[in-house]
């Protein structure tokens, strides 16, 4: 799986939590909950988003690891070609 | 006869708008059934019958805007000789919308089509997507409506307007919603005298437990920190009862039942304060559930009328945006609103040791008409008591 059929699925999730938000306009390094203006409750649906869609399990202690875009793009980028 | 009328959801509330019944003459009802469906200052809000009986007359029409108490529509009841099959006291209705379900997801809906169904009052759980991966999309929606017309038939005596045409748009909602909060707070600060208490809560043993149970949990049943702030709190209020009822008539009504309300902020502004029932009851499990339940019904404006109305204190948890410290207003009449802010690791002394903890800083905004300060401390107190003995909440 590519990183921007990645960027694709997060982008889609995260369409369902701000449908408002303008996503070219978010930086790789920028931290994703605070731009999107993403709470706890929206950031957990997020990563069940991300469990659903690509089977990946997400550990609480892995949360820390997932701030910014290109943070998860590459979490997710380890687990899924790995398993593949 | 019982009267149904427009039920006051919360202090800021002075009229509703009647969007459509689900009844008709001549239908049995049970408490605890949505019947009807009004448009507030807080969105579409399903109501509640709070009695058993049968609808004899219905007066108010959809489309029509009426002040809070009105009555709606007159309900025989069975001391009246309706033959009831199956009454029960109905502590907390089982909702039978699916909506209720565990929500495992959004549902997923573009902008537009949220706010349309919202207008329509059409429950976004019971229209299938049409969109790019079954999201809903206007003419989702407007179908849905088109259906609903057709489907729900209408006594023939009843002349029905149709209630699009008397929907204002949503960024009038927007607009009233702003102006009911401006109208409660403006009240809260004018009426209640606030004290302020603070407290620094060890969050230690809290998120162990919390973390133990998250490992044993599939990413979908996980916890959340807010989940164990509420839980202590709700049993902190069963300790000091004062801070959990309504100022009313210069004297303070102490209620039995600890319903927590929890403020929940929407993404285009604004704030509702749905209510967890019996909060003190519930496992954390059911209070996520319920969290959860409700901020999907908050967001997609589906909320029950007994959701908003009954809340006996109330919540805020600001830990999300960063702040550390917040210092509520009341929601009148309640008598109390307990903060917290950010979980945040701070240089902790004990027994003479510096450690690093994460530490959650709690307040109280307490009515000084109903409580002292003494009295507010001890809550602050129990509360970070329960918080140390997390295994028990």
């Amino acid at each position: 799986m590519t990183d921007s059929e990645i960027k694709e699925i997060i982008f889609k999730l995260l369409k369902e939590i701000a449908p408002e938000a303008d996503f070219s306009e978010i930086t790789p390094n920028e931290n994703i909950r605070e731009v999107l203006d993403i709470d706890s409750f929206d950031f957990l649906n997020f990563l069940i988003g991300i469990n659903a869609e690509l089977g990946i399990d997400i550990p609480e202690s892995d949360y820390g690891q997932l701030r910014t875009l290109a943070e998860i793009v590459s979490y997710i980028s380890a687990r899924v070609n790995l398993n593949q | 006869m019982v009267e149904f009328r427009m039920p006051s959801l919360g202090a800021d509330m002075e009229k509703g708008t009647l969007v459509e019944w689900y009844v008709k003459p001549g239908d049995s009802v049970k408490r605890g059934d949505i019947i009807a469906l009004v448009e507030t200052d807080k969105g579409a809000i399903d109501i509640e019958v709070f009695d058993d009986g049968v609808i004899d007359k219905i007066i108010v029409q959809p489309g029509d805007e009426v002040p809070v108490g009105s009555v709606l529509a007159l309900i025989r009841t069975e001391k009246e000789g309706v033959p009831i099959v199956e009454p029960r006291a109905v502590e907390e209705p089982k909702p039978e919308k699916p909506m209720t379900k565990p929500v495992e997801k959004h549902i997923r809906v573009s902008p537009l089509a949220r706010k349309l169904a919202t207008e329509l009052g059409i429950d976004l759980s019971l229209i299938k997507g049409t969109g790019p991966g079954g999201a809903i999309e206007r003419a989702d929606v407007e179908r849905a409506a088109e259906e609903k017309k057709i489907v729900k038939p209408v006594p023939p005596e009843e002349e029905v307007s149709p209630p699009v045409t008397t929907q204002k748009p949503p960024a009038d909602l927007k607009a009233r919603m702003r102006r009911a909060i401006a109208a409660a707070m403006s009240r809260s600060n004018r009426e209640i005298p606030h004290y302020y208490l603070e407290t620094h809560i060890d969050m230690s043993s809290a998120l162990r437990r919390l973390e133990a149970e998250n490992q044993k949990r599939s990413i979908k049943e996980r916890l959340l920190p807010a989940v164990l702030l509420i839980k202590a709190t709700a049993l902190a209020l069963k300790d000091i009862p004062e801070l959990n009822g309504y100022w009313v008539d210069d004297r303070l009504e102490v209620q039995e039942v600890i319903h927590v309300g929890f403020a929940i902020s929407l993404r285009q502004g604004g704030l509702v304060i749905p209510a967890i029932h019996n909060t003190d009851l519930k496992s954390l499990d059911e209070i996520m559930e319920k969290m959860r339940d409700l901020i999907i019904r908050t967001r997609s404006g589906h909320l029950r009328s007994s959701q908003l109305t009954d809340a006996t204190v109330t919540v805020t948890n600001l830990g999300d945006t960063g702040v550390e410290t917040v210092f509520g207003v009341i929601y009148p009449p309640q008598v109390a609103l307990v903060g917290f802010g950010k979980i945040t690791e701070k240089p902790w002394a004990e027994n003479g040791m510096i450690g690093i903890r994460p530490i959650v800083n709690a307040t109280l905004a307490a009515d000084h008409r109903a409580t002292d300060g003494h009295r507010g401390s001890q809550f602050l107190e129990t509360l970070n008591r329960y918080l140390q003995e997390a295994e028990k909440l």
